[in-house]
């Protein structure tokens, strides 16, 4: 019997069933206490276990961020959430110089077992600064873990691994999946890290989707099936590590390569899925392209904001153009996703 | 010029003459042996065999020691950089810490945290962050993990007037001050942040008053006196044992000795002179004490300490270097 609930239903479900099963669990970030409760995926929890394992904090990032890793040495396993994953940029200095380098630097002495939730805004104009995925700067540093699950079952599944895992987890969740409905079990489980999902099954064409892209490269598979092209669609779901047992599996059998990030291509974790590629294919021809954020800040107006993101009908189009070697044109007609023109807030 | 509060007496504290012979002798001892630890790190450093830079706390040993001597099992120490004496005035092993300067397996990071990093989380060190201001934080976290725990314990942040410029600092507090957590914030004023003077870098030198400010009881212990450093930590940390509501800050002004890093002096008069260091000089905080113990006593502790220190650095000698597999190791911990 399947049990349908959405993405951010399926945070929260993780996040209570993890507090209620370790009460080291806690939850802290600016504003996470108030009546949204950060966008329902905390809904109910501090009345639950209390304002001491659930609470908002004072704007200041960078050294709530070395609270949650202080407090991760101390014993306890922290959830830091951040609304924009643009606001993490406050607190990297923490991450990347001591969550990330703690355990190596003390020879094993110590781990820093917390996650850092982060949200990618997108939408309703979040503009420049309420709307980066900043990914790829995480898969950079060794000892950080990085993963951007797509389905709601991932969400829950990777949250609560990332909870489990005595290292520091970057969580990377879109704004724009929290109402995107699947089938999420009710019990316990997890998702373990370095293993991609194969979303669907092709020949043509592997086209591996981050985040929200996954659910528009599903679409654009749509798209590519009524010209007689069968995609295979590949969602990473962790980012580092990387599967790339999968990924090379489905780019031999397919021989073209489409990636599609929620992010900038440049050093991107296309360029580093593509790299990996490169490395593992000797002999092979493999025709390779990468999509994501056009290279300019984001900008508010729809106008623009429009053609600053791939969508289903442009990632179609690029993965029509590597099959063809760009010797064909063709682009799909179709509506924009429904997430995005359903969207009215909370933003 | 290095500010000190005038009309100071270069004596011991008032409560010198009830305190008890045995905290006198046992805050000589552990004095005694980061002084002389040090140099012998400083004579050996230009042999190479310590490949790591060296932040010496040659005259800040007060600091670390009475601090730490006033804290029990289970509380914690932050340090920074500068760490050698807090790692062994808490009781980090001695053995492993010059294994860990000389960069073998045996040392308290297996090689790879080098000076700036020493830990014993065994002995309550957690550890030394090189990047000013970060172990702040840090140490504000544990201390809210004791207080959600419900542990009796205090975590102790050293840092020194440098890390004040930093915004992580007034957050620090800030938070603390917020949640009424058992933090201790250890500022050792010795008026650089490596050749930088504190009064070219803050309109004023006023740190209790910042921290008063974000609601911390803070207080300024002038004259590097092991025993006023004691006394007041001993008595703030008890406090915060019980439930006080608010954490402390001391600022206690001292000196560093040596150059910011490396073992040489550093009088050249390009920055620091040595007029201003031999004021220091005179109110060693060694010498002040030895005058209230028994010579012999003191003889004793030389020869003691001597014997600890050959011990180390023949167990350095002896140990070896990390096989290169190691490089992999510990990125992560597998659960």
């Amino acid at each position: 019997m399947d049990r349908i609930i959405n993405y951010g239903e399926a945070i929260r479900e993780a996040t209570d069933q993890e507090m209620e099963r370790d009460p080291g669990v806690i939850n802290l970030g600016i504003g996470i206490d108030d009546m949204r409760a950060f966008y329902g995926t905390l809904k109910g929890l501090a009345a639950k276990y209390g304002e001491a394992r659930v609470f908002g904090t004072p704007l200041a990032e960078d050294s709530m961020t070395g609270v949650a890793i202080g407090a991760a040495l101390g014993g306890l396993r922290p959830i830091h959430v951040h609304e924009r994953m643009d606001f993490v940029l406050l607190a990297m200095n923490q991450l990347v110089n001591i969550a990330a380098k703690s355990r190596y630097m003390y020879g094993g002495a110590v781990s820093v077992p917390m996650v850092v939730r982060a949200c990618i805004g997108r939408s309703w104009g979040q503009g420049a600064q309420h709307s980066q995925a900043l990914h790829s700067y995480f898969m950079h540093i060794p000892g950080l873990k990085v993963v951007a699950p797509t389905t709601p079952y991932d969400a829950k599944g990777c949250l609560i691994a990332a909870i489990r895992d005595d290292n520091p987890v970057i969580y990377m969740e879109h704004r724009l999946l929290h109402r995107y409905k699947g089938h999420v079990p009710p019990e316990s489980y997890t998702m373990p890290f370095g293993k991609a999902r194969v979303l669907a099954e092709g020949t043509d064409v592997t086209i591996i989707g981050i985040s929200f892209m996954g659910v528009e490269c599903l679409r654009a598979r749509t798209h590519l099936e009524a010209v007689g092209i069968k995609a295979e669609v590949i969602d990473p779901v962790s980012l580092s590590p990387l599967d790339m047992d999968t990924i090379l599996k489905s780019v031999h059998k397919t021989g073209h390569l489409l990636v599609v990030d929620s992010g900038w291509t440049c050093c991107g974790a296309g360029a580093e899925i593509v790299a990996r590629i490169a490395e593992g294919s000797d002999g092979k021809s493999i025709r390779v392209r990468r999509m994501g954020f056009a290279p300019v800040t984001c900008p508010t107006v729809k106008a623009l904001e429009d053609h600053f993101y791939p969508n289903a009908r442009t990632i179609a189009e690029a993965a029509h153009s590597v099959i063809h070697g760009g010797k064909k044109s063709w682009k799909p007609e179709g509506a924009e996703a429904p997430e995005i023109s359903e969207f009215k807030g909370p933003f | 010029m290095l500010e000190l509060t005038p009309g100071l007496p270069l004596t011991l504290s008032p409560l010198m003459a009830s305190v008890d012979q045995s905290l006198c002798a046992r805050l000589y001892r552990s004095m005694l042996l980061i002084r002389r630890l040090e140099e012998r790190v400083a004579q050996v450093y230009p042999t190479d065999k310590i490949k790591s830079p060296v932040h010496l706390s040659i005259g800040q040993e007060a600091t670390a020691v009475g601090v730490c001597e006033a804290l029990r099992p289970g509380d914690v120490v932050f340090g920074t950089y500068r760490n050698h004496a807090v790692y062994l005035a808490k009781g980090g092993d001695l053995n492993r810490m010059v294994a860990e300067l000389c960069g073998k397996v045996t040392g308290c990071g297996r090689g790879k945290a080098g000076s700036m990093h020493l830990v014993d989380v065994g002995a309550g060190v957690l550890g030394a962050s090189a990047i000013v201001g970060t172990s702040i934080p840090n140490a504000v976290g544990y201390a809210y993990a004791m207080k959600l725990r419900e542990q009796a314990n205090v975590s102790v942040t050293f840092f020194g007037d440098g890390a004040v410029d930093e915004g992580c600092f007034y957050e620090s507090l800030n938070f603390a001050a917020l949640k009424e957590l058992p933090v201790i914030f250890l500022c050792e004023n010795n008026g650089y942040a490596v050749n930088s003077r504190q009064l070219d870098r803050q309109p004023s030198s006023n740190i209790v008053d910042r921290a008063r400010a974000l609601g911390v009881d803070a207080e300024r212990i002038d004259d590097n006196d092991v025993l006023a450093i004691y006394e007041h930590v001993t008595k703030a940390a008890e406090a915060l044992r019980h439930g006080h509501g608010r954490p402390f800050l001391f600022e206690c002004m001292t000196y560093r000795w040596r150059e910011h890093v490396g073992p040489n002096e550093d009088f050249d008069g390009l920055r620091r002179n040595r007029s201003e260091a031999e004021v220091w000089f005179a109110r060693d905080p060694i010498e002040r004490l030895a005058k209230s113990l028994d010579p012999e006593f003191c003889k004793q502790a030389e020869g003691e300490v001597e014997a600890k220190i050959k011990a180390a650095f023949e167990f350095a000698e002896k140990s070896s270097f990390p096989p290169a597999e190691d490089l992999y190791g510990d990125v992560f911990k597998e659960n």
